[in-house]
């Protein structure tokens, strides 16, 4: 079964919450983006990627990481990349 | 040639987590009553430990889960210790091209390195944490530091094994006199309690085994001493230039009059038995603070509770104070050795005896080693007003480092 868009936006939120705290996963929305509007700078960006590719079973590589601007951009890829529950 | 103008140095602001407790005043509480921050380590990483032997810090819940995860174990106990320090001068305004920080470590973020390495085993590059780099390099505690309190005149790393706390804060003292910033967040922090180093030190014969009795283990002077015990924590004092805490009002605990660094160049790691380097480190110090050996009230010793090194530094303050016997006290007894943080907790304790008037007792002292003819203070605190305090530091690669702190 593949995991919805809900889904995968719960999951982002708690590997936010997890790594950044809560306060930055309050802010967290499809739109959000992860620099500005988040404050997640690129080494803790590599974590949040690493967590995403354990949880979600998925490889984000990072030619494509350099795309994935706001949270709806990673749970697009995430979706389009057939991830299983 | 005329000597320098020379700044006078304040101490404003102690900041200490150590095996004896969260703060300053733990600490000192410990040493007034001769508490042992020793323990056995029972945790299953250490069931096949030579040793299993270590005094250690609970900083559980000092600093916020966010904030931890991306600092090594050295690097939050620096932060907590100066944020400490920090506060108890007054958390004072001060133009941030103005502050430089000096922290030591002797090994640096070694708990990073070697937790990293299993992931990288066990599940590959790609699980690596990509805060590694900055966990584990040795200027880590010191860019912590830096960056807590926005300084800007300049962030120093001094590695010097178990000196490098006390060559930390002697090197402030030479920044604030070049005129380079008027406040200096200076100490040293060691977070190393793992199984690799202690196999180590445990190779070198270094650390007491006195498995049956981990309270006792440490007995600097003792007859029945047989090696260290590894201890963690960090120290971290404020320097401010006299003009400047005075400008400010501050609160003064003491003043930093001098410091002395030798090398023994004799052997990597077994103290010179002359206490040549030593004894000069201590003759330096007195004479950068224009004091006499006389001036002297009481030492902080190294004395680690080894049996060669407690001999050799006995031996350099022969060499350095001649008759002079101030009373002596060696709180390893107490905290353990906590390595690059030694020197700085060290410094702390001997600013404190200057303040208090009293001179902590060494805790397990039962029998002393007729080898060293020092006055060794023992069982009860000593009171003892005095203007002048000794602490000294030696570490492995031959650095000798004496500090002299005034009332």
């Amino acid at each position: 079964m593949t995991a919805t868009a809900p889904e995968l936006l719960t999951g982002l939120t708690e590997i936010v919450d997890e790594i950044c705290g809560s306060a930055t996963a309050e802010k967290v929305t499809l739109d959000a983006t992860f620099d500005d509007d988040l404050q997640i700078d690129s080494l803790t960006m590599v974590e949040v990627v690493v967590a995403c590719e354990e949880k979600f079973g998925v490889r984000i590589p990072d030619e494509a990481l350099e795309n994935l601007k706001t949270v709806g951009d990673a749970v697009t890829f995430i979706s389009d990349a057939g991830v299983a529950a | 040639m005329t000597a320098p103008h020379r700044a006078r140095v304040a101490i404003t602001g102690l900041g200490a987590v150590t095996p004896l407790g969260p703060d300053v005043a733990a600490l000192w509480e410990g040493l007034l009553t001769g508490r042992s921050g020793a323990r056995l380590l029972d945790e299953p990483a250490f069931a096949d430990s030579p040793v299993r032997l270590a005094a250690t810090c609970d900083i559980e819940g000092r600093l916020d889960r966010v904030e931890a995860r991306t600092l090594d174990r050295v690097q939050q106990l620096a932060l907590i210790a100066a944020r400490e320090a920090w506060a108890d001068a007054g958390s004072p305004e001060v133009d941030p091209e103005r502050i430089a920080v000096v922290v030591g470590s002797g090994i640096g973020g070694a708990l990073t390195i070697l937790g990293q390495h299993d992931v990288l085993r066990e599940s590959g590059a790609r699980r690596v944490s990509p805060h590694l780099i900055p966990m584990l390099m040795p200027n880590g505690p010191a860019a912590t530091v830096g960056l807590e309190f926005k300084a800007r005149a300049g962030v120093h790393t001094t590695v010097s094994a178990c000196a490098s706390g006390a060559e930390g804060i002697a090197l402030a003292l030479d920044i604030l006199r070049s005129g380079r910033a008027d406040v200096v967040i200076a100490g040293g922090a060691e977070a190393c309690v793992h199984p690799l180093p202690i196999a180590g030190f445990a190779q070198m014969r270094a650390l007491s085994t006195r498995h049956d009795a981990p309270e006792a283990a440490s007995r600097p002077y003792d007859k029945a001493r047989d090696g260290f015990v590894l201890g963690e924590g960090a120290g971290i004092v404020i320097l401010e230039t006299e003009e400047h805490a005075a400008a400010r009002g501050a609160r003064i605990h003491g003043h930093l009059a001098g410091a002395g660094i030798a090398a023994d160049a004799h052997h990597v790691t077994a103290p010179d038995p002359s206490g040549s380097g030593a004894g000069r480190s201590i003759t330096l110090a007195l004479r950068d603070a224009g004091l006499q050996p006389t001036d002297i009230g009481s030492i902080n010793a190294h004395a680690t509770s080894t049996p060669l090194g407690d001999i050799a530094e006995a031996e350099a303050f022969k060499i350095a104070l001649g008759d002079h016997r101030p009373p002596v006290t060696a709180i390893k007894s107490c905290t353990g050795h906590l390595l690059g943080a030694a020197g700085a907790v060290e410094a702390i304790a001997a600013v404190l005896a200057v303040r208090e008037g009293v001179v902590p007792p060494i805790r397990n002292l039962d029998d002393p080693d007729d080898a060293v003819d020092l006055d060794l203070v023992r069982v009860t605190p000593r009171a003892h007003p005095h203007e002048a305090a000794l602490s000294t530091s030696f570490g492995f690669g031959g650095h000798d480092v004496s500090l002299v702190v005034t009332r």
